[in-house]
């Protein structure tokens, strides 16, 4: 491809200990497009991504946003450069609201001296945007916005963890495995809404264990397997089985595929 | 093929979920209960006010009772506006009462001994407060240290700086009104009102002086993106910050705002006691976190509101002024804290099993 990549890592090595949980990784994601993420459990896809969101510092290797290179310190600062990430865990706090967590780290002030001086807090209109978004999602079986996230199911949960990330994201969303928890319907709203994103023009990044879901909206699927990229493949031209085939060493990837 | 299942959702049911099923009346209240937290200690203080009012009679509502034990709680109820802040992120802070005395025999020292204008004296006091919150800040996120063990080395450290910087001399009250009356600001009386009602409600500029700094930090607790950050930190600490709070941050300037509250509890003390005496408000942390956990604050973090700390500090005031009119052992104040604090813990442990 000719065109150059929105977010790339070069060669990200992580170790927790004697655990290597990237090992060399490459990792490229180009401007429009989903890229699904595929690979077994462990192989080290949650650090890759962690990786490029702030949320662990590589060992060796580095990170190119529009081809320059950049060093996240935290996840706020990937935040600030429009990175916006689905952690596998949520990230959410069990005690807050659902409209307090949207809003961690970037709270609405309210409007004049109240907000410039005494820092009030907007909370009607957050809870109005966080109630927009959730609807957007499907999501409004949620009674009400300002209830605590400890008190809403796994997969509501997860929802809202998701529109947060589609709400603010603004030059590329992260997904780690969005659907895992979803109900049928729920996680055929979250595909529309990466459809939706990807129209956008923002590209997204979709970690799942799903084969169904990942063959149906991805663009290019990345193989994640022993803490590296083992190869690139395309949907149209590859079958479920060979994708599973690869990332679980059953069977070797092409050659032109390796090179992707 | 894999679609078809999917095809179904079209036809499927839109409404939305109702839970209201049939719940009994204790239910209900556990519900209320645990979407209001604070009511469990307004209710604990309506219930011990109309006991003691019972037993005590005309004596107890007096408003010179009632305004005593207003006097009587100001002190340790400021620390634990402090306290609660420490708390609230998942910390413990054991030094807020050697803090609070540190700062004051600074001032004292400064303005009495020294003779340097009281409000200078007062704003070093403060600022010493805010430098001892400031380390235990830094150990806790530096070197990650749990709050409990750095506060109970610190606690010492500045309990020892006390005695060793005083030479464990008080300050006598006559040299506090000689050199630097304004030391003991906070133990006026606040005339005005008695003016406006007619008759002398017994309030002191500290009791008024705690009710601010109440309503100071209930506000930045719950309308500001600060008071968020601390609850989000003591909640859960690697979510807050994967969500993009700077949690090391926050938990600094908690410390450090708690040093603050005590300088301000220093400056209200010498005006309770009258005069600077190193040996004084030994009790203080424990009466401080008492208040806090019978305000119902979880000691795990996260939950709790501020203004359940005041409640907590009145409870005990009230305990102890009650069972002071009825002749009672002082001990028996101490006994009656300690079951409140273990009845405050299993209630709050019961709300928390709340089937939502
Ligand atoms: N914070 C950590 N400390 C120690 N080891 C870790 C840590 N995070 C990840 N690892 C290790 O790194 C390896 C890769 O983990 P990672 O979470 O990236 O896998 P994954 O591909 O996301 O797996 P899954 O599909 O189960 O989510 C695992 O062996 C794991 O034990
Ligand atoms: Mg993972």
């Amino acid at each position: 491809m000719s065109q150059q990549p929105i977010l790339q890592a070069k060669g990200l090595v992580k170790r927790f200990g004697r655990v290597v949980a990237l090992d060399h990784a490459d990792f490229d994601l180009y401007p429009g497009e989903v890229l699904g993420v595929i690979g077994d459990n462990g192989a080290g896809k949650s650090t890759l991504i962690k990786a490029l969101s702030g949320a662990v510092q590589p060992d060796e290797g580095e990170v190119l946003l529009d081809g320059q290179p950049v060093v996240f310190p935290s996840p706020i600062s990937a935040r600030d450069a429009g990175i916006e990430t689905v952690y596998q865990t949520l990230a959410l706090s069990p005690a807050l609201s659902i409209a307090d967590n949207m809003f961690l780290g970037r709270e609405i002030r309210k409007p004049g001296i109240r907000g410039a001086i005494f820092k009030q807090l907007d909370k009607r209109e957050m809870e109005r945007f966080a109630r927009e978004k959730l609807t957007e999602l499907g999501l409004m079986t949620i009674q009400n916005i300002s209830q605590a996230v400890e008190t809403l199911s796994g997969g509501q949960r997860q929802g809202v963890a998701v529109a947060r990330a589609a709400a603010f994201g603004s030059k590329v969303i992260i997904m780690d495995e969005p659907t895992a928890a979803l109900g049928v319907k729920e996680s055929r709203r979250v595909l529309e809404l990466i459809n939706d994103v990807r129209a956008r023009g923002i590209p997204i990044v979709l970690i799942s264990h799903n084969m169904p879901h990942v063959f149906e909206v991805a663009d290019r699927i990345h193989v994640h397997r022993l803490g590296r990229r083992l190869c690139v493949i395309k949907p149209s031209e590859c079958t479920m089985s060979d994708a599973v085939a690869y990332m679980t060493g059953a069977k070797e990837p092409p050659q032109d595929a390796a090179a992707a | 093929m894999a679609d078809n299942f999917e095809a179904e959702l079209d036809s499927s049911d839109t409404s939305v979920a109702e839970f209201e099923g049939h719940r009994s009346l204790l239910d209900k209240f556990q519900h209320f209960l645990h979407a209001n937290p604070a009511m469990v200690p307004v209710i604990i203080l309506a219930v011990s006010i109309v006991g003691f009012g019972l037993v005590a009679g005309e004596r107890f509502f007096s408003p010179f009772t009632l305004g005593l034990i207003m006097q009587q709680v100001a002190i340790v109820g400021i620390l634990a506006c402090a306290q609660t802040l420490v708390i609230l992120t998942a910390g413990i802070d054991l030094s807020v009462g050697a803090v609070m005395v540190l700062s004051y025999v600074v001032m004292g020292n400064l303005g009495v001994t020294y003779g340097m204008p009281a409000g200078f004296a007062i704003i070093i006091g403060i600022l010493v407060g805010m430098a001892c919150g400031m380390l235990n800040g830094v150990l806790v996120t530096r070197l990650k240290l749990p709050p409990f063990i750095v506060t109970l080395g610190s606690w010492r450290i500045f309990l020892a700086s006390v005695f060793l910087y005083t030479g464990s001399q008080s300050i006598r009250s006559q040299d506090i009104d000689a050199e630097a009356p304004a030391l003991k600001f906070f133990g006026g009386k606040v005339t005005f009102i008695d003016d406006l009602i007619g008759f002398n409600a017994n309030i002191t500029y500290g009791v008024v002086l705690m009710l601010v700094i109440f309503l100071v930090f209930w506000y930045l607790l719950t309308n500001t993106a600060w008071g968020r950050a601390v609850y989000a930190v003591g909640d859960d600490k690697d979510a807050a910050e994967l969500a993009g709070i700077r949690s090391d941050r926050i938990l600094v300037s908690v410390y450090v705002v708690a040093g603050f509250i005590c300088g301000i509890a220093a400056w209200a003390a010498i005006g309770r006691v009258g005069s600077v005496s190193p040996s004084s408000f030994q009790e203080a942390n424990l009466e401080s976190i008492a208040a806090v956990v019978i305000g119902g604050t979880s000691l795990f973090g996260g939950r709790g509101a501020i203004l359940g700390s005041l409640f907590g500090a009145l409870i005990v005031g009230v305990f102890a002024a009650g069972l002071r009119l009825a002749g009672a052992d002082p001990q028996w104040v101490l006994f009656a804290s300690g079951c409140l604090i273990i009845l405050a813990v299993s209630i709050d442990q019961w709300i928390r099993r709340v089937s939502v």
